[in-house]
């Protein structure tokens, strides 16, 4: 078995470049911040590469399971005579897998934003926070237990929070970030009460204790039950609670397209490829217990999955402005990858589904990020996010132009691109565990073509438009992580999912089911020449639609109004009937009560200072008054 | 000379230091000395106790020193220390050290500032370091008496109304906790023989059941008052408002944890099957006091007033946390009895900074601060990440050792007032990232702050000092949290009655 210590370095390098850039950059030209938290991600992407080539290959015998390794540990904080926290890094497929996505994509996103974030004010205030987000996300992905990952979950949070208010003069944008840190600490606090009654009842936190089959999570915590379901049932649905936060499956993904408000390649790193899968990761992470012990709480993923697959892909029409389709887009795919995770069953063939989920994360991340980087070098040349006001920029921007367009084919699922093969297995393995989620998948892979053609051509083709300045082509800075990226979503098919990360760390065979496939292709391809019927050039057809389908166009446009729900939730609800009340009565009844308490007083010693005039002749007449009252009581009424 | 002495004999030579300076610079430089003294001299108590632990001492105190001071009523100066009381008074001498620094500009009759806020900090340790039940109430006059001058002379607004406010909720707290005290005294052998104030003594014995019925909720309400126990709590946002900025992060900081620590040091560790029975109305208190405070903070607009009410919702997890009776969720009371100290501490000293540059405290009077004084800014966005639990950071630590340790019990009742108390880091999440959002950030509101600078030196030595103290406690929390568990252990044991194994 190879020695996996030094992957604690992995997150550490980042985190130091964090601490030095944090502290010092200010005082360094903008460009040394940029190269120095690009190469300490370089360093800490060349480690992944090793450590996955190691855990993989060289220190794997073909023909055996992958098993998971503890690489490193160290107690961080005793809680109970049995809970301890501790700090330390997990080797097992998934973690390795998900090692390889981070860096990789952290490491183009770092490039890209040295020739993005040119010139902005605060430039090494960015590259400090995509490190600090590198580190906790990097940490979360090696968590040896629940409450490691919990930990490093918070400070994705507040890394996420820091760059989508990046511009923190722009008021949308502190909007946006107040909005992604409170809806996802909401979500966090199911997924903390999960982690509580799990450790209760298993006395564990320990990532390997809790999957393994025999291990008390799986064998004990069955029991009693509450409301028809288990108490584990019901501690994997609040952690579950904690990932659909996170992953921004509904109805908790009221924050991610506002999170767009952060610089383009924020949104490409954290609300595309890595953060926002966590929750995907999380649920992976726990597989075997969802799967052996608890699979009602796996239907409730399943169902989340795929009712937030089609909210988002139908949502995603509509939308006009590139970054949102593209947010929606994501909700969209991460809804497909819980929807395998959630059909999935464990062992062999059975964990298709859980493979799939991985693979399609894999693909997803290098496509969606190609998908955003893209998007930013469109906004960067255009300077602005609304495609109502773009057209035909294929011709300015040639590289963007054929990347974007592999990116759409790819995510389309038309073959052999690799989106083709990760939706493909999680056709099959739909198909296999339920059917009325697999036509519903079917639907969302026509729409997602759909929307994907229509912002593609509503971009590079359409209406010839005027721009201020001459859209020019981005740097090469910026344009190189483009065409690695395009590359890793063209190959990235071809890997050996089933031989590398199964459910069970054994191979399994994946034949390619062609009577799946083929009409998920043809749908695919149905989507992609709609599109083109209607954004190809201008027509009056998409208006004439949208005015025949004027309900759900417009129930679509507005998302479905959840964010009129929520706004009256937290306004109406929260700040005016319970916030204002409870203010009010703090300050009139509480308050009042002891004011009362000291007037009272203050009453009472007035009233009673009279009687201490110092005039000699009221005290006598008192005196007298008394003494004959009292006479006149012992006399009479005695 | 025993060690403990020294924290009351150096702020008393420091006054003497004080009365012999001339203006205000020398004054300030004296204070300083004399705290940083203080200081060192912390940190060093912490190295001995951990140094004398590791050697194999177990005595339940440490450093004890006892010499009859007023023999006929066997009142003691007895002092000594345990883990808990070496972690109070570490935060105790980084407040008072931070807190000096943030009251650099004082020029006012600034040698009476000094000498009063000085000397209320004498107050404070001697609390910590008593063992006689007496003298501890000495103690705790002499702290909280100084407040009322400090608010009422060098405060703002409606100064002379809160500190009298203050004041007086403060004194009636004390006449309830005399009472317990003397109602302890007078029951401490039951058996006949010598009365007794020593703690570790009537820790021994058990006090007549009818007894701590009785006298058991003066001691805990007498001190919940000061640790903000709901509905008592109201003397904090108004004593928070009008008073000067080293005063409100000496007593939120420190003072109201006074309250904290006796309510279980006297209250729940005297009087243990008392607070067993009547321990469910005070958890229903303390876990309103947790909501409460939260959604009153959400509504307030005076920086000061958001964050008294942010105080009262922490302090109330501390004495919720007590309540649990665990080792789990106590140990999780003192570490937010520290967090909260040097939180909220770091806050009012951000207060008083800016407002001394913008001359308001009103949020909505104010924005996009970040862009004019980064520091402060950044600062309070650290204080604000800490407040609402951020890993890393210490609050986060205190806080799930608090909700762990209340997991612990099973019934529907303690699991019901969990959930409420847990819910509230999401309900500080968004006053917090309120405060942010309009103080910091967006547009500048008013063209005259862009003329304002940013922290001078004496303010980001105070700032810093706070800031690398929670983080400190938040990286890593091992050590801290070992040295107050192993204190707790007799502790718990007296109080459920059952031997426990302790947590190492």
């Amino acid at each position: 078995m190879t020695d996996f210590t030094y992957t604690i370095l992995i997150p550490l390098v980042p985190l130091a470049v964090f601490i030095f850039v944090g502290l010092t950059g200010h005082k360094m030209k903008p460009i040394v911040s940029g190269l120095i938290g690009t190469a300490g991600l370089a360093f800490a992407a060349v480690l992944a590469y090793i450590t996955a080539f190691n855990y993989f290959w060289i220190g794997h015998t073909a023909g055996t399971g992958y098993t998971s390794i503890k690489a490193f540990e160290i107690s961080w904080l005793h809680l109970t005579e049995h809970l301890t926290i501790k700090l330390g890094s997990l080797i097992d497929p998934i973690s390795v897998m998900m090692l390889v996505v981070i860096t990789t994509v952290s490491l183009m996103v770092h490039i890209y934003s040295i020739g993005y974030m040119k010139g902005e004010r605060g430039y090494h205030r960015f590259f400090a926070f995509l490190s600090l987000f590198s580190f906790s996300m990097l940490g979360l992905v090696l968590a040896t237990n629940i409450f490691q990952m919990y930990i490093f979950w918070e400070l994705v949070g507040v890394s996420s929070f820091l760059l989508i208010g990046f511009y923190y003069e722009k008021p949308s944008a502190v909007a946006a970030s107040k909005k992604a840190f409170i809806v996802t600490r909401f979500a966090d606090l199911g997924f903390l009460i999960g982690i509580l009654m799990l450790s209760f009842n298993t006395n564990t936190f320990d990532f390997q204790t809790l999957v393994s089959p025999t291990g008390p999570a799986i064998t004990q915590a069955g029991g009693a039950a509450f409301m028809g379901l288990s108490v584990l049932s019901w501690s994997l649905i609040f952690i579950f609670m904690g990932g659909a936060g996170k992953s921004a499956m509904f109805p908790l993904h009221i924050w991610l397209p506002d999170a767009m408000e952060g610089p383009t390649p924020v949104s490409a790193l954290i609300h595309a490829a890595t953060m926002v899968v966590a929750g995907v990761y999380l649920v992976a992470r726990l597989f075997p217990v969802y799967a052996l012990g608890a699979p009602d709480a796996l239907h409730v993923v399943a169902w989340v999955g795929g009712i937030s697959s089609l909210f988002a892909a139908v949502i995603a029409c509509t939308q006009t402005d590139i970054k949102r389709v593209l947010a929606y887009s994501t909700m969209s795919q991460i809804g497909y990858m819980m929807l395998a995770l959630g059909v999935s069953g464990f062992g062999g063939h059975e964990g298709l589904g859980f493979m799939a989920s991985n693979f399609h994360l894999f693909t997803h991340a290098m496509f969606k990020a190609l998908l955003f980087l893209g998007a930013g070098a469109v906004i960067h040349a255009v300077h602005s996010n609304d495609m109502s006001g773009m057209g035909n920029l294929r011709k300015y921007l040639p590289v963007t132009h054929a990347t974007f367009l592999i990116a759409c084919i790819t995510i389309a699922g038309i073959p052999p691109l690799s989106g083709f093969f990760s939706k493909d297995e999680i056709l099959v393995a739909a198909f296999e565990g339920n059917k009325a989620l697999f036509f519903i998948e079917y639907a969302v892979a026509g729409l997602t073509a759909f929307y994907m053609f229509r912002l593609y051509y509503s971009i590079f083709w359409g209406k010839e438009t005027h721009y201020h300045h001459t859209p020019h082509e981005a740097p090469l800075v910026m344009t190189i992580p483009l065409m690695i990226l395009a590359f890793g979503s063209i190959f990235a098919g071809f890997l050996p999912f089933h031989n590398l990360v199964t459910s069970d760390g054994l191979p399994f065979e994946t034949p390619t089911e062609w009577s799946i496939a083929i009409p998920s292709v043809l749908i695919a391809l149905l989507g992609i020449g709609v599109a083109t019927f209607m954004y190809r050039k201008v027509t009056g057809v998409p208006d004439k639609i949208a005015g025949a389908f004027s309900h759900l166009y417009k129930w679509s446009y507005h998302k479905f109004y959840m964010d009129e729900v929520y706004l009256f939730v937290t306004k109406k609800v929260i700040f005016n009937l319970i916030s204002r009340p409870v203010a009010w009565f703090d300050r009139h009844v509480v308050d009042g009560t002891m004011n009362g308490i000291a007037g009272i007083t203050q009453f009472a010693s007035v009233k009673i200072k009279g009687f201490q005039s110092g005039r000699v002749q009221q005290y006598a007449f008192v005196f007298v008054t008394g003494a004959i009252a009292l006479v006149l009581i012992f006399v009479y009424l005695w | 000379m025993n060690i403990l002495s020294l924290f009351v004999l150096i702020p008393v030579l420091t006054i003497v230091g004080i009365l012999f300076t001339k203006d205000y610079k020398q004054t300030r430089v004296v204070s300083a000395i004399g705290m940083g003294i203080q200081l060192v001299l912390a940190g060093l108590l912490i190295y001995l106790y951990l140094a004398e632990r590791n050697a194999g001492n177990t005595a339940a105190m440490l450093f004890t020193y006892d010499t009859v001071w007023f023999p006929t009523l066997n009142i003691h100066y007895s002092v000594g220390v345990d883990g808990i009381s070496v972690a109070m008074i570490g935060l105790t001498a980084i407040v008072v050290f931070a807190g000096i620094f943030a009251s650099w500009m004082v020029t006012f009759l600034s040698r009476e500032f000094f000498i009063s806020l000085i000397l209320l900090s004498s107050g404070v340790f001697g609390f910590f370091i008593s063992l006689d039940l007496f003298t501890m109430f000495l103690f705790y006059e002499v702290a909280v008496i100084p407040m009322y001058l400090l608010i009422g002379i060098w405060g703002s607004g409606p100064k002379e109304y809160s500190a009298m406010k203050l004041t007086l909720m403060l004194m009636a707290g004390s006449a309830l906790i005399l009472v317990g005290l003397l109602g302890i005294y007078f029951n401490s052998a039951p058996g006949g023989g010598q009365l007794t104030w020593n703690i570790q003594q009537i820790a021994r014995i058990q006090i007549p059941i009818q007894m701590q019925r009785f006298l058991f909720p003066f001691t805990f309400i007498g001190f919940g008052i000061l640790g903000a126990l709901f509905p008592f709590h109201t003397w904090s946002p108004d004593g928070h408002a009008s008073a000067p900025t080293a005063v409100s992060m000496l007593h939120a900081g420190v003072l109201m944890k006074l309250g904290g620590y006796g309510a279980f040091r006297v209250a729940m560790y005297l009087m243990p099957e008392a607070a067993q029975e009547q321990a469910w109305i005070f958890i229903i208190l303390t876990s309103i006091s947790v909501v409460y405070g939260a959604f009153g903070a959400i509504w307030q607009k005076d920086l000061k007033y958001i964050n008294a009410y942010s105080s009262v919702s922490h302090c109330g997890l501390v004495l919720f946390a007590v309540l649990m009776m665990n080792q789990t969720a106590m140990n999780g009371a003192v570490i937010q009895m520290i967090s909260h100290g040097l939180m909220t501490a770091l806050f009012f000293a951000l207060i008083g900074m800016i407002y001394g540059r913008t001359h308001t405290r009103m949020i909505n009077e104010m924005g996009g601060l970040m862009k004019v004084m980064p520091f402060l800014g950044v600062a309070w966005v650290i204080g604000g990440l800490a407040s609402l639990g951020l890993p890393g950071l210490s609050g986060f630590v205190a806080e799930m050792t608090v909700f762990v340790g209340a997991f612990q019990h099973t019934d529907v009742f303690h699991r019901t007032v969990t959930i409420l108390a847990t819910s509230s880091i999401v309900v500080t999440a968004v006053y917090i990232l309120r405060v942010v959002g309009a103080l910091l950030f967006g547009p500048i509101k008013d063209d005259h702050f862009l003329q304002l600078d940013d922290a001078k030196w004496y303010e980001r030595f105070s700032t810093i000092t706070l800031i690398v103290s929670i983080a400190a406690i938040g990286l890593a929390p091992l050590w801290l949290s070992d040295m107050i568990g192993s204190s707790l252990v007799p502790m718990v044991e007296k109080i459920t009655g059952m031997s426990i194994a302790g947590l190492f």
